[in-house]
């Protein structure tokens, strides 16, 4: 071998270890998380309330709780963080003072630790509004922490639409509305989309926000003015304050993971079918 | 007709074109030859003033379009482009499909029925020469044509809006040799029945295609209109040595 090629090998060499660490280190942890929750999981568990403070039964309540939290943030969140993007693409240059305050507020928010949105969504919804620990308050709070993200991702997905379709349908005569909604919307939708069930994973994810919000009690909620737990407070509860709640909480992890592994697997195909409507190669 | 008087072009602190006077006669054709750089695709964006859409662009001096001054405040931007159809360098199809690239235009522009849309559809495909290509595949993607059929899809898209003036950017430029003679064909056949301003950079291009000819250069550091007239004329017996020396092949 020669010198030029041995020298290649080493950084090759030290991505492919680095790589190989992390995803080792990640598929141990879902290896252990379906390992110690896989034989937990039944369609009993899925469908029947928890008993014995969570430590027998099953995870229907936490579910639905689940997705009425996420119906709630996401209508909220998502024509809200649509239309602040659509603004902040076509009605402010990218270098104005307006739309740079917006962009840099959204990305300081975005940073902030949900803990924070949490307290800001009992201390608002929960106290100020009368609302109480409800789904509602919890919902909100989540639309809260999920709107600087998705207006980031949605203006994003905006820009990336080639400049040349908008010059073309300017020269061709079409208003910015029809151009927005015929050329610029349905080209970047599924970007958008992607950036939507992003978001749908973070909520998933989110606990602190939803503790002090929508609460923890286990009852199956009536209605979203109820109180309701979501599947990761279900977790975290089950392994910090309830003894003997381990296997629990790694069968509703486990859950949870699937859940988020199906919205990634969504997000991954609706980019290639984005990147496919760009280049043409998959057009209606 | 299309008449200019002292139009200037900034870019920022940067002079793009300066000063261009010109007359381009009804149902001419008018090519814009000249070096990079010298402000061709600059002149053409103000006719129809696609140039608003390029970020820190001003323009000074007056434009006259069939004789109305198309700068005048509050005029209808979209009723120009309508009157006034402009052809991009590369051929900018809408990612949808061929039928629905010219039905989107004709629907913004009035209500018509479906049969009314397909009707206008296939005489702009006729008149460009795509209609029997692409007859039995108009609901395909219209980015899946080869480029010179989106090119002439594109020319089909701005014809369907019945525009008296044609604004051309090279629009054979990213074309292979025999797309490209099609499009120059097409241009051929729309001699008269519009009025056609066309940039290129390619002289046999403009000797074959144009009753008049104007020489851009750049000169003090911005593009300048040093030479125009009709064809023959400015290609036999130019007044401005430099355009002599830039269309017999010496400069440029």
């Amino acid at each position: 071998m020669n010198n030029h090629r041995w020298k290649e090998s080493i950084p090759t060499a030290a991505m492919w270890s680095i790589a190989i660490l992390i995803t080792a280190l990640l598929a141990w942890i879902l290896c252990d998380i379906a390992w110690r929750g896989f034989s937990h999981v039944s369609w009993d568990f899925l469908t029947s309330e928890p008993r014995d403070a969570g430590r027998q039964g099953g995870i229907a309540p936490m579910i639905v709780s689940t997705l009425l939290i996420l119906c709630v943030s996401l209508s909220i969140a998502f024509p809200l963080s649509l239309g602040t993007a659509i603004w902040l693409v076509e009605q402010t240059r990218q270098t104005s003072l307006g739309g740079r305050a917006i962009r840099m507020s959204l990305d300081a928010l975005a940073a902030v630790p949900s803990i924070v949105f949490g307290l800001f969504g009992n201390a608002f919804f929960c106290v100020l509004l009368g609302m109480e620990y409800s789904i509602l308050s919890g919902g909100l709070t989540l639309a809260c922490m999920l709107l600087p993200i998705l207006t980031r991702v949605t203006e994003e997905a905006l820009r990336s639409v080639p400049t040349e379709f908008q010059h073309a349908s300017a020269a061709a005569g079409l208003t910015k509305t029809t151009t927005l909604l015929y050329i610029t919307l349905p080209t970047a939708g599924p970007t958008i989309a992607a950036g939507a069930v992003l978001g749908i994973g973070r909520a998933l994810a989110e606990t602190a926000a939803l503790i002090f919000t929508a609460g923890y009690v286990t009852r199956m909620p009536g209605s979203v003015w109820d109180s309701g737990r979501s599947l990761s407070v279900h977790i975290y509860d089950m392994a910090m304050n309830v003894p003997g709640g381990n296997s629990q909480a790694y069968a509703t992890a486990l859950v949870l993971i699937v859940m988020l592994l199906i919205v990634n697997m969504t997000v991954v195909s609706l980019i290639r079918l984005g990147s496919n409507r760009i280049s043409g190669r998959n057009a209606r | 007709m299309i008449r200019t008087e002292s139009l200037s072009v900034h870019y920022g602190e940067t002079t793009a074109i300066r000063e261009v006077s010109l007359q381009v006669p009804e149902g001419h054709v008018t090519a814009i030859v000249g070096p990079s750089g010298c402000g061709k695709s600059s002149f053409l964006l103000t006719l129809n003033r696609m140039i608003d859409l390029i970020p820190g662009a001003t323009t000074t001096g007056r434009i006259l379009i069939g004789g109305q001054d198309i700068y005048k405040p509050g005029l209808d931007t979209v009723q120009l482009r309508r009157r006034v159809g402009g052809i991009a360098q590369k051929p900018n199809p809408f990612p949808l499909s061929i039928r629905k690239n010219i039905h989107l235009v004709l629907k913004a522009q009035q209500n018509r029925t479906r049969a009314e849309l397909d009707e206008i559809t296939e005489t702009a495909l006729q008149d460009v020469g795509l209609w029997d290509e692409v007859k039995d595949r108009l609901d395909r993607p219209a980015l899946q044509l080869s480029g010179g059929q989106q090119q002439r899809l594109c020319i089909a898209r701005a014809l369907a809006l019945k525009p008296s003036y044609l604004l051309m950017d090279e629009p054979c430029s990213a074309l292979d040799p025999i797309a490209s003679a099609k499009v120059e064909g097409l241009i051929e056949d729309l001699r008269r029945r519009y009025t056609i301003v066309i940039v290129t950079h390619n002289l046999a291009q403009a000797r074959r295609l144009a009753d008049d000819v104007a020489v851009f250069w750049v000169q003090d550091g911005s593009g300048q209109m040093i030479e125009f007239g009709t064809s023959e004329k400015v290609f036999s017996t130019p007044d401005n040595p430099t355009s002599a020396a830039y269309l017999s092949g010496i400069q440029g």
